[in-house]
């Protein structure tokens, strides 16, 4: 990886006062943000530095509480590194088995109509253990949000292949990088479920930026919208950086997430209602000139 | 109440309904395939939800969902479809979901699955084993009342005879037993207020971090150990002065009690015990019944499963012999040759005679 | 030395911080650099040096929920030596 950042600022501005930040400034000030969202009941968490995954929740409770769904909410969690968020999630939740999740909202969908469903879940939870668990409850058209936190790899494993990590990924069964011809190919989730029927909205998000944290939050913003509107299944990708897994310096994992999941899990809209795009359509627009 | 024909597929669901019942989802698979029919049928028309899941993971999976919101709900299947449920049994037990699962077996092979299961970790579920239709309407409505009492899954041990043999039985609509309160079922209300819900096998607690496994699954155990002392059940004819008790389960004793019936008019000094509730097994019920027999005779379509469970409890105070054995048709669909009284009579009658019983 | 003005400005839960400087490029005015120091877990953590603009990128992209975000009502100034 090219950048730096760190030393550029360190030789720059060495001369610069460090400005305490310790506490709110005593200074008139409006507060624009706060540690942690309403709905997180507190900010501990043993996720490893880096990691993507606290970023993409923050996201998700935001938007509930947003959305004015705080006290309406049902979240059904998969099994994954994210699970320690159970724990801390300030939302009525069901822990499902691995992979089992959207069948599980499905249920309580059915039961409770006008409750916002979702499932969070990791590519090795989604599109390894239970792919056919979300692929049929976006045919059904189940009225939930599926939220896939995608990082190429069983991070809670320490960093082993799953079905969307990308061709020439380095993980610890796939050690020389994932090899088409003897591994196979990664799976477009997003594609294969956009396609289907049921599906009204479906975005590949990433937060390896603050960009792309904005534009995910609004992804889940559209998905919950929808569902709310009951007009089907909603989906959500949202890649998020393993640097543990991909065996990768923390500064490193933003580049990282762009420049080799991102490059192939291209991020942008797939289908918002009559509107279909693809991954290779995406890249095409946002990489023009390829990988 | 009228007294209607009905087969036990049907009446079964009927009666699932009148307990409370508003979701269901399955797989077909014979012998189970017209309790999916008919909860197809007949939940909509009382606003309730069966869905057709895909597989039998995702029909587990959608009961566990419906269940998790307080609602009344099943799933059920065949020994094959209930062995790809067996992971989401164990753990449903261990996030406590009152669970009803109708196995409609092919036989009685599949004892060890329903009585052991094949999920991982320590669990137990309520097995309820009817003998005929009548009873399988009961014990339907009994396995929601114990599921909600114990928050415990329960299943219900039928077969090819008990899912297609029409009777003709009354559905109990009124005077259900009242429902225990389900305040840990998520509605979503609590989101925010610090106190919200998280309904999970790991024994996970809200605003802590991590887990403490042993004592969360020692609480199960003295759970499942309140269960076996006090949901045992079990049913015996004819054994104060026998010097041979058969023990028989589900549809085999059905058969088993008309034998020893005939038998009892030939002077025959024979009893029969049927066990009920398949897990817990009626343990003391059973030696109690048995003191000084000669011989306990095991009466089940399988290559001895039960007989384990006849030991157990027997502990070599007498001689515990089978008497039953594979016996299929075909199909596998379980109704074989040793479906026939006189075939069941003469095997009872070589253990009275202390002959060895060909199985 | 030349004048540098804060917009905004942010409090950092030190402590929490597990050093994976992701809010360092992430800072548009890149008024964040690592600290030489370590917090409680052995790691260095973000400092702010004048001119944050109290934009929040810092606490969008932190995984650790380390940041609270100010925007001052009056700018503050800092002399700076370049």
């Amino acid at each position: 990886m090219s950048r730096d950042p760190l030393r550029v600022i360190q030789t720059s501005v060495t001369q610069s006062p460090v400005i305490k930040t310790d506490q709110p400034p005593s200074e008139p000030a409006k507060q624009k943000g706060r540690f942690r969202p309403a709905l997180l009941l507190h900010e501990d968490h043993d996720l490893c530095p880096g990691c993507g995954e606290p970023i993409a929740i923050r996201l998700m409770l935001e938007v509930i509480e947003e959305l004015g769904q705080a006290q309406n909410s049902i979240g059904v969690i998969g099994i994954g590194c994210y699970t320690a968020f159970t724990s801390s999630m300030d939302v009525d939740l069901v822990q499902a088995l691995h992979g089992r999740a959207p069948s599980v909202a499905t249920g309580a969908k059915r039961m409770r109509p006008d409750s916002l469903i979702f499932t969070l879940q990791g590519d090795g939870d989604m599109v390894n253990e239970g792919l056919q668990e979300v692929i049929h409850t976006a045919a059904r058209g189940e009225s939930v949000t599926c939220i896939l936190l995608n990082n190429g790899v069983f991070g809670e494993t320490g960093g082993h292949m799953t079905a969307t990590t990308v061709l020439g990924q380095r993980t610890k069964n796939s050690i020389e990088g994932r090899d088409a011809d003897y591994h196979g190919y990664p799976i477009l989730i997003g594609d294969l479920l956009a396609q289907l029927g049921g599906t009204v909205y479906a975005a590949r998000g990433s937060v390896h930026d603050a960009a792309g944290v904005v534009k995910t939050k609004n992804m889940l913003r559209r998905a919950f919208e929808s569902q709310l509107e009951g007009g089907g299944f909603s989906f959500v990708e949202i890649l998020t950086m393993c640097p543990t897994g991909w065996f990768v310096p923390t500064a490193e994992g933003p580049g990282y997430l762009d420049n080799v999941l991102g490059a192939v899990h291209a991020t942008g809209e797939l289908k918002n209602h009559e509107r279909l795009v693809t991954t290779a359509q995406l890249l095409a627009e946002t990489r023009p000139s390829g990988p | 109440m009228t007294r209607r024909l009905m087969e036990g597929s049907e009446a079964m669901v009927e009666a699932a309904i009148a307990a409370g019942c508003r979701f269901f989802a399955g797989y077909p698979m014979t012998p189970f395939t017209e309790v999916l029919e008919h909860f197809a049928a007949k939940l909509p028309e009382v606003g309730g939800v069966c869905i057709n899941a895909e597989s039998e993971l995702e029909a587990v999976g959608m009961a566990w969902g419906a269940l998790a919101t307080g609602a009344r709900a099943a799933t059920g299947s065949t020994g094959q479809g209930l062995a790809l449920m067996q992971e989401s049994f164990s753990e449903m037990t261990r996030a406590e979901l009152p669970l009803v699962v109708f196995h409609m077996a092919r036989g009685q092979g599949d004892y060890f699955q329903a009585t052991r299961g094949g999920g991982h970790g320590d669990y137990r579920h309520i097995v309820l084993a009817p003998e005929n239709v009548h009873e399988g309407v009961a014990l339907t409505q009994l396995a929601f009342e114990l599921a909600d009492r114990w928050r415990n899954p329960v299943q219900i041990y039928g077969d090819y005879l008990l899912a297609h043999t029409a009777e003709a039985v009354v559905i109990p609509t009124s005077d259900q037993p009242e429902r225990p309160p389900k305040d840990w079922a998520v509605d979503g209300s609590l989101g925010g207020s610090g106190r919200s819900r998280n309904l999970n096998p790991l024994g996970m607690e809200k605003g802590t971090k991590g887990i403490e496994p042993e004592p969360f699954w020692k609480r199960l155990q003295a759970k499942h150990d309140e269960i076996a002392k006090t949901e045992t059940r079990c049913d015996t004819e004819s054994t104060d002065d026998a010097d041979v008790v058969v023990v028989a389960f589900g549809s085999m004793a059905r058969f088993a009690r008309h034998a020893v019936r005939e038998l009892r008019k030939d002077g025959a000094r024979v009893g029969l015990v049927r066990p009920i509730t398949l897990w817990p097994f009626p343990t003391d019920a059973l030696a109690e019944a048995c003191e000084g027999v000669k011989r306990v005779a095991v009466l089940e379509q399988n290559g001895g499963q039960m007989i384990d469970d006849v030991r157990l409890s027997i502990l070599g105070r007498a001689p515990v012999d089978p008497i039953g054995g594979i016996s299929s048709d075909a199909a596998g669909f379980g109704i074989g040759p040793i479906f026939n009284p006189d075939n069941v009579r003469e095997r009872i009658r070589g253990a009275l005679e202390g002959r060895e019983v060909a199985a | 030395m030349r004048t540098v003005e804060s917009r905004g400005t942010i409090t950092v839960a030190v402590d929490r911080c597990k050093g994976c400087e992701l809010c360092i490029p992430a800072c548009p005015p890149q008024v964040l650099r690592m600290s030489t120091d370590r917090n409680e877990l052995g790691v260095p953590y973000p400092e702010l040096l004048p001119g944050c603009t109290g934009c929040g990128a810092c606490l969008l992209v932190c995984p650790d929920f380390c940041f609270e975000i100010y925007q001052y009502e009056t700018p503050v100034e800092y002399e700076v030596n370049v």
